[in-house]
């Protein structure tokens, strides 16, 4: 059955760690979560299931968790799908939160949704913004009162949709890494600690993990003060070749948006945007990047926007602090030489 | 003997070129005034289920939910490979979210029964949320491996799969039958086959021929029908269909406003590009 309306329910985050460490994108969610729950006057909790991982629960409390659910069991040190989605599905059923937020993971991506469907909640994918706001049917014309808005681009970007469940709760969302900005840790702030049980019967863990292989990331976006990003305009791999050389004499990064990449110009790692890392540099050069929101989604926050572009009519320019209308392959090599001037 | 593979392939807009006109008022998508394609990654959900026809033996039923016109991703399907295609159709399953659809999907894969996978891609390109795929395994009660990286190995009713985790791989073991979503490093998909095509290309769901017409007849008479059920042959709750069925609503659309300030044009020139350059020195933006 959908469940009802739980207006003291808590706010919930997923505390996504691996081999003992958060991962960045929970405490980014707890700050925001902290927002909704003050305006909606309930506490934040987080649900932190694994092995050994209680020595996260004061990093929580200090990013604004009044309370984590420690989910403590040695069948749960590796992640598999159904023993986490079943023991978030039980938590939830027993403390009836009315949200619940998730880092947009692959992890958190492959579980949200099954604990969606087992709970017939909503869940909506990606935001890039939550607020809370009474909400009025415009069929109906019923009130909602305080319902999460869940924010989030949409169809090739002309649109922004805003998405509410009134039904189904709790009101599910996921939210990319980089998207919210981490808040600062107090450290004087303490929480409570919640031990539950985990009562899985072996059933729930058919899948085994025989082996497994982590890589380091080749790109590192977010850690850069400058981004060098080509779209679709820089044309072939290539010429991509320009990006990189202007990136080195700037001591920066390269980035791509979603058409270089789809184009096949740079490999995934790079794309910045809605479906790849959201960065916030110094300083983003966009070459030959329209600027679909779904790439402004990931980069817009960025101190100082130069965009590069050979037609004076593509979005990036809206948000760009410097335009130059132009051909790519000049443009660039002019920058390089101006750069290697003044070193 | 071997495997039956059941893969979900979604028709979808081609997002790279959509207009603000294909939206309609009550914020859900004219598809109709889109160009359409066949899901990227799910035609390597395809091949992933061709592979596992093709190494280990067994068949490939392709299941897909949409208008009439959706039957253009059934007959792809066929012309790769695909043994058995059915088309879900019904104007009650319109407005449906992804908890929706994945009902429906669900019951549908428990209709066509005895099935060994369920592949799918791992996201369709109109909305990205990778949310159906884990929401039928969890209807079927069945295990997910999600980001599937490569097939190692079938043995009875045990797959050896490698998927993606974003920072690297793992190699899980799934009892079977299990529900695998799959991404386009995984595999590269094959050519449609021109003999599949000859033998295919005249098939036709009921709904793509007018009513009664000696066209629908002359199909019928040739075998050239392909399935097509409604919510009724998969025994779908109703509540559970459609906008009934949705927690999620549009609640507002908006275009988007882009803001214009402090916005300064640099000329292509080398002393445009430099005098950028020192102003950005000037400001410490480039240390």
């Amino acid at each position: 059955m959908m469940s009802e309306q739980n207006r003291n329910g808590e706010v919930w985050v997923f505390a996504e760690q691996d081999n003992g460490k958060l991962h960045d994108v929970v405490l980014e969610l707890c700050g925001r979560a902290r927002e909704l729950a003050d305006r909606l006057g309930v506490k934040v909790a987080a649900v932190l299931p694994g092995y050994k991982a209680e020595h996260l629960a004061p990093i929580l409390y200090q990013h604004g968790v009044d309370r984590v659910y420690l989910i403590d069991d040695p069948r749960l040190e590796l992640f598999t799908s159904l023993p986490y989605a079943e023991t978030v599905i039980r938590l939830i059923q027993k403390h009836r939160p009315q949200i619940v937020l998730y880092g947009a993971t692959p992890l958190g991506r492959d579980m949200a949704p099954r604990i969606a469907s087992a709970t017939r909640s909503g869940l909506t994918a990606d935001c890039t913004d939550l607020q809370i706001s009474d909400v009025t049917d415009a069929k109906t014309k019923e009130v909602w009162k305080d319902l999460l808005l869940q924010i989030r681009p949409a169809f090739g970007g002309n649109i922004i949709a805003t998405i509410v469940n009134p039904f189904g709760w709790p009101q599910m969302a996921t939210v990319r890494e980089g998207v919210m900005p981490m808040k600062p840790a107090d450290p004087s702030r303490t929480g409570e600690l919640i031990r539950e049980v985990c009562d899985l019967t072996d059933s729930f863990f058919g899948v085994k993990v025989l082996e497994r292989k982590l890589e380091e990331k080749k790109v590192n976006l977010k850690a850069a003060r400058i981004i060098v990003a080509g779209g679709g305009g820089v044309g072939s791999r290539e010429n991509f070749s320009l990006l990189f050389d202007l990136a080195a004499a700037l001591g920066g990064a390269v980035g791509a948006s979603r058409a270089a990449v789809d184009g096949g110009f740079i490999d995934h790692d790079y794309q910045i945007g809605q479906t790849g890392t959201t960065v916030r540099p110094a300083l983003y050069i966009a070459c030959g990047i329209s600027g679909a929101i779904q790439h402004r989604a990931g980069m817009q926050e960025s101190a100082k926007i130069i965009a590069v572009n050979n037609d004076p009519d593509a979005p990036i320019f809206s948000i760009a602090h410097y335009g130059i209308v132009g051909d790519l392959n000049q443009v660039i090599p002019m920058m390089i030489k101006a750069v290697k001037e003044r070193n | 003997m071997g495997y039956h593979c059941i893969v979900l392939v979604k028709q979808v807009p081609d997002t790279a070129n959509i207009t603000g006109e294909a939206m309609k008022e009550d914020g859900t998508v004219n598809r109709a005034a889109l160009p359409a394609i066949f899901n990227p990654e799910d035609i390597h959900a395809l091949e992933a289920a061709l592979e596992v026809k093709d190494r280990f033996g067994g068949t490939v039923t392709a299941v897909t939910m949409g208008p009439p016109k959706a039957a253009d991703v059934l007959r792809a399907c066929l012309y790769r490979g695909a043994d058995r295609a059915i088309l879900l159709t019904d104007r009650r399953a319109a407005g449906s979210d992804t908890l929706a659809t994945s009902y429906i999907l669900a019951q549908a894969a428990a209709t066509v029964g005895d099935f060994d996978f369920i592949f799918c891609g791992r996201q369709a390109i109109d909305g990205d949320t990778a949310q159906v795929g884990p929401q039928c395994a969890e209807k079927l009660g069945l295990p997910q491996v999600t980001y599937l990286e490569k097939i190692i190995d079938i043995q009875g009713k045990t797959a050896t799969l490698r998927r993606n985790i974003g920072n690297g791989w793992e190699d899980v073991q799934t009892p079977l039958p299990a529900l695998v979503t799959v991404i386009e490093s995984a595999n590269t998909p094959r050519p449609a086959s021109v003999k599949r095509y000859m033998k295919n290309k005249f098939k036709r769901v009921p709904l793509e021929l007018p009513a009664d017409s000696p066209e629908a007849a002359q199909a019928k008479e040739k075998g050239d029908l392909l399935e097509q059920w409604g919510l009724d042959e998969i025994n779908a709750d109703l509540q559970r269909c459609g906008f009934a069925g949705s927690p999620t609503k549009v609640f507002r659309i908006q275009s988007i406003v882009l803001k214009k300030e402090g916005f300064a044009s640099v000329e292509p020139t080398e002393e445009g590009v430099r005098s950028l350059v020192r102003e950005l020195i000037e400001d410490r933006t480039l240390g």
